[in-house]
């Protein structure tokens, strides 16, 4: 287990000294007093775990390619930006843009997640990427969502489960949200639906995970009603256009 | 069902003289304008459904068909002309927005037809390539403020750069907008002749990791086919923001486009809609898109030179200057006669601003503020032949993409119907019976000779100037003239007119 103390260091040093260590085989780090460098666990590869202490910056696990990282913390803007593959924890709340065109791999917030979570996710076969969210959703979670799963659990109370232009463009994959959204909350693109028991499998397994993490019960939380929503098709602008 | 008002844009005749009924053209038009009756023994056409490829045309063993414009003729009004009028038909009968392909075809003016280049008479010699050594390679990149020696070696470390034989490359088509073998011919004619082509957004076919000294790997707002070995496969990253056939605007690839292997290399499920809205949703300013740039070097551990696409809009030479600030090493700026595979036709013949102004711009505004070497110039958006590539480099460009024209190369007609994936030339279709029509490697042989003989022809220009580098012609304005241009014109420029 090699230390990093990140205290004053910039960013470039900072991801340097995490890549020198990987190069030497030495993939099991932690990195304390994390404050603000951005591009931490950028496309790193299975096998590394990286867990962070304190307020990573934007572009945390950006392309991230099978790296699993821990942060302690919260975490800021364009988390899980493109991430590929690989497993990221937060224990705290997750910023704007979380999970931007992710196509694998995981990630759970133990609290709330800013706007436009989830945006331009996608799948392909067996990569189907996941964010589990223990808090709330601000406006446009799952925007031009084309795979995947967004599960908003809303444990921390607070009266909105998700904000507006729910699933606005959404053409493909599945939100879990546990408990009721009013409809004018939902994108055009998107119908609420009821789970089967694939669904309960999928969430089960998802939020299993989650209270592990977090040390929550899965039962408890399973116990709520969830609103499952789809596309209403994988094409919502095929008729916008005529050929001249 | 309502009337159709819809009239044929091509009249299509058969010579019955020279018609041996051998059925090619039935066979060959993807819009089944051709028929043939077995009860009567009998070809007809439709002329509703040709769209002018010239295909049948040219495979006709006896020549026996021709193609016309439908003499169909409104009352003249210069106001109301017949596109005008069929358009608002279309838009009637569909209340679609309509759709097209290729670049603007309306008759703004071409300003490399209004620019005349030097050549060197009695008091400078110029050069004959053919005997003496003619220098065209270009380094794309950014360029150090100074270079630093000790005892003969250099101490300043360059920047990664993107070396190339010739300053043309082909312009961003991604899988899907373009075939299979389309992407292959080009990719196959870079490696040839030593130049780069573009991924566009569509993500690597598998296939063509093996070209990727040769590519340069795009990454759109959709992110298809991004991650890390995408990214590593690239000599270069491209960041799109903007395309100059429809600025402002992104990319839908429609879902009957997203065959298994157009699914496969986008990674997303066959048959769904494959979106690219015009934003990044994680750039809203300058210092944003600084955060995509590094995140990509980052993620490639500094090793590859990060372009930034965008359309040449009004205030292009600002948004160039924020972008070399952003910290891109080459800024690419497509110009408003750039194709596409589709786009609205409104956008596409009504938003941007000529390259030639924009270029002039952008390297004058650079050059003004001491930043030029910290970018290398790319234009695209119709470069049709090695004069208008001469130029761009006399402008201020490094290098010129070129798609269009590449396109011509492999066999395209310029008919501007891409967006039906109907392309009977095997280009802009990912129907298999279709894409089979282009060989890969006659493709890639026709799109190499017009590299080498755009190259043949840029060092005879050079040579009739007295110059035996491209670097000595690269924003050396003085070697241009212009005709029939205002004095603002000449003024944006920065060119004096013929004559002075």
């Amino acid at each position: 287990m090699i230390e990093i103390n990140a205290q004053g260091i910039y960013y470039k040093e900072l991801n340097q000294q995490i890549h020198n260590y990987i190069a030497e085989g030495k993939k099991d780090i932690i990195i304390k007093n994390v404050n603000g460098q951005r591009y931490i666990g950028d496309a790193l590869p299975q096998g590394v775990k990286l867990e962070l202490e304190g307020t990573p910056g934007n572009d945390l696990a950006a392309y991230m390619d099978g790296a699993e990282v821990i942060v302690k913390g919260n975490t800021q803007e364009g988390t899980a930006n493109t991430m590929s593959g690989g497993k990221l924890v937060i224990h705290g709340r997750s910023g704007d843009a979380t999970g931007y065109a992710m196509r694998g791999g995981k990630v759970f917030v133990k609290g709330d997640v800013g706007y436009r979570v989830g945006i331009h996710m996608k799948e392909y076969k067996d990569m189907i990427p996941a964010i589990v969210v223990g808090g709330n959703a601000g406006s446009f979670f799952g925007e031009y969502m084309a795979g995947g799963v967004l599960i908003v659990l809303g444990l921390d109370g607070g009266t909105e489960l998700v904000g507006d232009y729910c699933g606005t463009g959404m053409h493909g994959g599945v939100m879990y949200l546990r408990g009721k959204v009013p409809s004018y909350k939902l994108g055009k693109e998107v119908k609420s639906v009821e789970l089967n028991d694939e669904d309960t499998r999928q969430l089960t397994s998802y939020i299993t995970n989650f209270a592990d993490y977090f040390g929550y019960k899965a039962d408890e939380i399973l116990k709520a009603k969830f609103t499952k929503l789809i596309p209403y098709n994988t094409r919502p602008y095929g008729n916008l256009y005529t050929h001249y | 069902m309502t009337l159709s008002m819809n009239t044929p844009e091509f009249l299509v005749e058969r010579n019955l003289d020279r018609c041996i009924k051998c059925q090619v053209c039935v066979g060959q038009c993807a819009n089944e304008v051709h028929k043939y009756d077995k009860e009567t023994d009998s070809l007809s056409c439709e002329d509703l459904a040709c769209v002018g490829c010239h295909r049948c045309v040219t495979l006709c063993p006896t020549h026996a068909l021709t193609i016309k414009k439908f003499p169909l003729e409104f009352r003249t009004n210069a106001n109301w002309t017949p596109s005008t009028i069929n358009a608002i038909y279309k838009q009637a009968e569909s209340g679609g927005i309509l759709l097209t392909g290729m670049g603007n075809d309306k008759p703004y003016p071409i300003y490399w037809d209004h620019l005349l280049l030097n050549a060197s008479q009695v008091t400078n010699p110029s050069i004959d390539p053919l005997r003496e050594p003619m220098e065209v390679k270009t380094y794309l990149g950014r360029k150090p403020d100074k270079l630093d020696f000790s005892d003969g070696e250099l101490l300043t470390e360059i920047a990664p750069q993107v070396e190339l034989e010739l300053p043309i490359m082909f312009s961003a088509m991604s899988f899907g907008s373009i075939s299979l073998n389309a992407v292959k011919s080009l990719a196959a004619a870079a490696k040839e002749v030593g130049t780069m082509f573009n991924t566009g957004e569509g993500g690597l076919h598998q296939d063509l990791y093996s070209y990727g000294d040769n590519a340069i790997v795009q990454v759109a707002s959709g992110r298809f086919g991004v991650h890390s070995q995408y990214l590593e496969a690239g000599t270069a990253i491209e960041i799109k923001i903007g395309q100059g056939a429809k600025p402002g605007i992104g990319g839908h690839l429609p879902g009957e486009k997203v065959g298994r292997e157009v699914s496969e290399t986008r990674m997303i499920p066959e048959g769904s809609d494959a979106l690219s809205p015009a934003p990044h949703h994680d750039i809203y300013s300058i210092e944003d898109l600084r955060q995509l740039i590094y995140s990509l070097k980052e993620a490639t551990r500094y090793k590859k030179p990060v372009a930034v696409k965008i359309a040449a809009v009004h205030n292009v030479a600002a948004i160039a200057s924020g972008i070399a600030r952003a910290g891109a090493d080459i800024i690419t700026i497509d110009g408003f006669r750039g194709g596409t595979g589709a786009t609205p036709l409104r956008t596409r013949d009504n938003v941007g601003i000529p390259i030639e102004l924009a270029l002039a711009a952008v390297d004058s505004r650079l050059r003004n503020e001491s930043i030029r070497h910290q970018v290398s110039l790319v234009v695209a958006g119709s470069l049709r032949n090695s004069a208008d590539v001469m130029k761009a480099i006399a402008l201020g460009a490094d290098a010129v993409y070129i798609a269009s024209s590449a396109l011509l190369a492999l066999g395209c007609h310029m008919c501007q119907k891409c967006y039906t994936g109907k392309c009977n030339w095997g280009i802009a279709t990912q129907d298999p019976n279709l894409v089979k029509r282009l060989n890969p490697e006659i493709g890639a042989q026709r799109a190499a000779n017009l590299l080498r003989a755009w190259k043949h022809e840029i060092k005879e220009m050079l040579g009739g100037m007295g110059i035996n580098a491209i670097e000595s012609l690269r924003g050396n304005r003085l070697m241009l003239r212009g005709v029939g241009l205002s004095d603002r014109d000449l003024e944006i420029l920065g060119v004096k007119a013929a004559g002075e």
